[in-house]
């Protein structure tokens, strides 16, 4: 058999083909060439062969069968072959193939090697590919070779006993003897990966980092940092005038982790810092990633303000150099620094917000992050404005983003409420379909919220899908407005705005439109069609044609559709007497906190009926109680209360369920307490509802107290604690009313401080009956696992004698038994 | 931490590369063939680092054959930067006047480098 080719030639060869195919036949065949050689045992070509087979695996081909091969030259005495045996077994091996622990052995053979090359290369495999048994057997040699006085062998130590440590943390243990001496190094590369091992301890372990601060390791690492900065020209270390700033980075690195939450060490660094903070030169690249690194450990530690401010200054300077790396790395970490230091970072907003016009993609997303972070109260409007520019332009995989932050943005910091609908406007119409879905039923409180706006925002919202109504989140908000504000519209009176004409026809024309359109989603369809039937009590000639419209979509093919439609037809033809009621307008709905899914709820009493919804609500958790359908609200006589939903269950459809906007309507939380105070309600609330737990134990007699007693309405507290969990708390509450007129639509709400917990059942009704005749009961339980002294904020709302009352109160005369 | 290095040419054929952590064969391949699409899609004047995925990639061009390290959030971006410079001229040293036929040609040597 002729002797396999070089490894040059077949490269050479590789490169002459024109195609993939060519290529990969010249691959087959050489493999195959390459294979009958193994099977013969050659031993003088086997590396040549072997070479070859790591440059196909490179470039893609499977190699796996060379993987024995590569052992067997690990196994020989030829350095060359043992050089290309450890280089293959690095590449093609690791710990998933069993064949490796095969090579355990001849690793330790070669870790006590006359050679330290050979030494070198038997530590570097280990280091890149042995597996926890193998690191386990090996440890030994590898911490006697850390102790040895060759530097290149130590080097390369240090480098495998990350790697052992990596692999298994409790070997670390191990290898702190020998990290005494480490960093008394002349040598550089011993003293880097020394700072290495040091620095992946000090992260794995908090005992190893608590012991190397005691072992004043800092002082060290300082003493260092000085010599390399003060030291003058070195060749062997220089990079662009500045000696050895990768260690320089390193040590840093590590400053950084022994400092965090540590004033002792992060004093001594403060000098050191601030002296690389300044001296280092920053026209070239190296030294400002010097910089950075600085920057990132001042922030990380518990430095004094002066030389937090030399930071933020540092990466001011960085923001307005013109490379973009430098920029896109000042805007990185100014964007971890704007929670600690938000004034610093507000001085450079101007040079952030004209990042946000930059060309390169990473720059403009890192500025919109850094941006919304920076508005605040002052600032909004010039930053929405900035915002809402760049929301136009920018690429789609922003919008999405863009338009939630805006959202927060806006509904934290809006100065009016004009403003606010005018900004979310705004963003519908430019980047409507990347909204998020769970902004429509958000703006659509929004919206009822501000009462005095309802007929501005119609007709605005009417004027914007007038146009166009492709953009689905829009139609939606647009419809359901029309739908509950039609009446506004029609009527023309709009003080914001010039009123526009309208007739009932053409607001009818617009939604029978987007009825038909193939553009709209079915969730749209759906608004426009309750939007339709809502309109039936607002409008008042055109309540046939809506009936016309309402029976066709009867047998409309999406289901969704006609189940809606039926039920409509059915309100029309038998219980027309109770249309008006069913389709009033929505009550206020009460802000919603927007951080995430804030457990509030509250049990309300509400007597807005349910709108007419059969279908189960979507998500498991609400109990099936809340779906009232027809029949339930035709067989009581009374409107029953809803029941309290759980509010995680944001509702997966894009709030389309009209059953979940009104969903939305019973999670008021009531964010009326000071700041202190705190609305958290546990996730499995809904298991209070039907039975109440088994507090049989009751504590003796805890003393009942008046809450609340005022314009006749009396508040009474009885404590039951439970023996099986001392931290719980169940009030019940009884409310009785001493006038002689009924209290209707009674809603309690309480709040506790932050280190409570507090769970509030559903009420037994909403009415409390004149002349005390009858009481309303219901039950909170307080979790107090402080034991702190019991404080209560509640707020009452009802009707009495025609009007709404509300009052808010504290209640701090609880019993001592109650809470101890 | 670094998660791979390598070395790709304009037309998309790697020259050289090193992963430090396990990734399929199947999967390399595309692997490179999405970075370098990713690089060359930038224009000069554009910043080297680019967020794929869940890691971020430092790169850097000299002639037709790019370098680029593959990072994690821990790593300082502009000393990786230095780092891949600092072994080109370390390249450059050992072959004097290093080109790309160079390192296609001389693989496990610069493996070992």
């Amino acid at each position: 058999m002729p002797a396999p080719i070089r490894l040059r030639e077949l490269i050479r060869t590789i490169r002459t083909a024109r195609t993939q195919a060519e290529e990969r036949e010249m691959i087959q065949k050489e493999c195959a060439a390459i294979r009958s050689s193994f099977r013969e045992e050659d031993n003088t070509y086997r590396c040549r062969n072997v070479a070859k087979l790591l440059y196909m695996h490179m470039l893609g081909y499977p190699a796996h069968f060379g993987q024995l091969e590569c052992l067997k030259l690990i196994a020989s005495q030829k350095f060359t072959d043992k050089r290309i045996g450890y280089l293959g077994a690095m590449l093609l091996l690791d710990e998933r193939q069993d064949v490796h622990l095969l090579m355990t052995n001849c690793i330790k053979n070669d870790l006590n090697h006359s050679t330290q090359y050979v030494q070198g290369l038997a530590l570097c495999t280990l280091g890149c590919m042995g597996s926890s048994e193998m690191c386990r057997d090996l440890a030994g040699e590898v911490e006697k070779l850390l102790k040895t006085s060759n530097s290149y062998l130590r080097k390369k130590a240090a480098l495998c006993a990350v790697h052992v440590i990596r692999k298994v943390p409790e070997l670390m243990e191990m290898f702190l003897p020998a990290t005494k001496n480490l960093l008394n190094e002349k040598n550089h590369g011993v003293l880097h990966t020394s700072v290495v091992l040091l620095t992946e301890m000090c992260e794995r372990s908090p005992d190893m980092l608590a012991h190397f601060r005691k072992v004043s390791l800092v002082p060290q690492l300082v003493r260092i940092l000085k010599n390399l900065i003060m030291s003058g020209y070195s060749p062997e270390h220089d990079v662009s005038g500045i000696s050895d700033p990768f260690l320089q980075v390193r040590i840093l690195r590590l400053l950084r982790i022994l400092g965090r939450n540590d004033d002792d060490s992060s004093e001594a660094m403060n000098d050191i810092l601030a002296q690389v903070a300044t001296n280092t030169e920053t026209s070239k690249n190296v030294g400002n990633a010097i910089l950075y690194e600085t920057v990132l450990t001042i922030m990380d530690i518990k430095s004094e303000s002066g030389l937090r401010v030399l930071a933020i200054n540092i990466l001011g300077r960085f923001l307005l150099n013109n490379d973009k790396n430098i920029r896109y790395v000042a805007l990185t970490s100014l964007l971890k620094t704007v929670q600690t230091d938000h004034n610093a970072v507000q001085r450079h907003r101007s040079t952030i917000v004209d990042c946000l016009k930059d060309l390169d993609v990473s720059i403009k997303r890192r500025a919109m992050e850094l941006s919304f972070a920076l508005v605040n109260g002052n600032n909004v409007r010039g930053m929405m404005k900035e915002l809402l520019y760049f929301l136009d332009s920018c690429e789609p995989e922003f919008k999405a983003d863009c338009a939630s932050g805006i959202f927060l943005a806006a509904e934290k910091y809006a100065p009016s409420k004009r403003w606010h609908i005018d900004t979310i406007m705004r963003v519908l119409t430019t980047a409507g379909s990347y909204v998020r879905d769970d902004a429509v039923p958000n703006l659509i409180q929004l919206i009822t919220n501000s009462v005095e706006m309802h007929a501005y925002t119609v007709q605005r919202l009417y004027k914007a899908i007038l146009g166009d109504y492709s953009q689905q989140p829009l139609v939606q908000v647009a419809s359901w407005c029309i739908g509950e504000y039609g009446d506004l519209l029609v009527s023309g009176q709009c003080e914001e705005e010039e009123p526009i004409q309208v007739t009932e026809d053409e607001v009818l024309d617009i939604l029978e439109s987007i009825l038909i359109s193939n553009m709209s989603a079915s969730v749209t369809r759906g608004y426009a069609l309750t939007a339709i039937m809502k309109l039936s009590t607002r409008f008042t000639c055109t309540v046939n044609r809506i009936k016309k419209v309402v029976s066709i979509y009867g047998s409309s093919i999406d289901v969704e559709l006609q189940q809606r439609a039926v039920e409509y037809n059915a309100l029309f033809k038998k219980y027309d007497h109770m249309r008006p009621a069913l389709l009033e307008r929505m009550p206020v709905m009460e802000k919603v906190t927007t951080n995430g899914p804030t457990e509030i709820v509250q049990a309300n009493g509400e007597t807005e009926p349910a709108v007419l919804e059969t279908k189960p609500p979507p998500s498991g958790l609400q109990p099936a109680s809340q779906a009232n359908d027809l029949l339930d609200l035709l067989g009581g006589s009374d409107i029953t209360p809803v029941i309290p939903t759980a509010p995680t269950s944001k509702p997966a459809s894009a709030g389309g369920e009209l059953l979940d906007l009104l969903g939305d309507l019973n999670l008021t939380g009531s964010p009326v307490c000071a700041p202190a105070f705190q609305i958290a309600q546990p996730p499995f609330l809904l298991d209070g509802l039907t039975s109440q737990p088994l507090f049989n134990d009751v504590a003796a007699g805890i003393p009942s107290i008046t809450a609340y007693n005022k314009n006749g309405l009396k508040i009474d507290f009885t404590f039951e604690r439970s023996n099986t969990n001392p931290s719980v708390t169940v009030i019940t509450i009884q409310a009785s009313n001493s006038t002689e007129l009924d209290m209707t639509d009674f809603v309690f709400q309480a709040a506790v401080p932050k280190t409570f917990q507090l769970q509030l059942l559903s009420p037994s009704s909403s009415v409390i009956p004149a002349f005390n005749s009858g009481t309303i009961t219901q039950v909170i339980k307080v979790l107090n696992p402080q034991k702190q002294q019991l404080r209560m904020r509640i707020k009452l709302t009802y009707n009495h004698k025609g009007s709404a009352m509300q009052d808010l109160a504290e209640v701090n005369n609880f019993p001592p038994q109650s809470w101890q | 931490m670094i998660k791979f290095f390598l070395m790709v040419n304009k037309q998309g054929q790697t020259r050289l590369s090193r992963y430090y952590e396990h990734v399929e064969i199947n999967k390399r391949t595309m692997l490179e063939a999405e970075v370098i699409k990713n690089c060359l899609s930038r224009s000069k004047d554009q910043c080297s680092f680019i967020e794929y995925k869940d890691f971020k990639l430092v790169y850097r061009q000299y002639a037709a054959l790019f370098v680029v390290v593959g990072i994690d959030q821990t790593e300082n971006e502009m000393a990786v930067y230095e780092l891949i410079h600092n072994f080109v001229e370390v390249l450059d040293k050992y072959f004097s006047r290093v080109s790309e036929l160079d390192v296609s040609f001389s693989v496990s040597e610069i493996h070992l480098s």
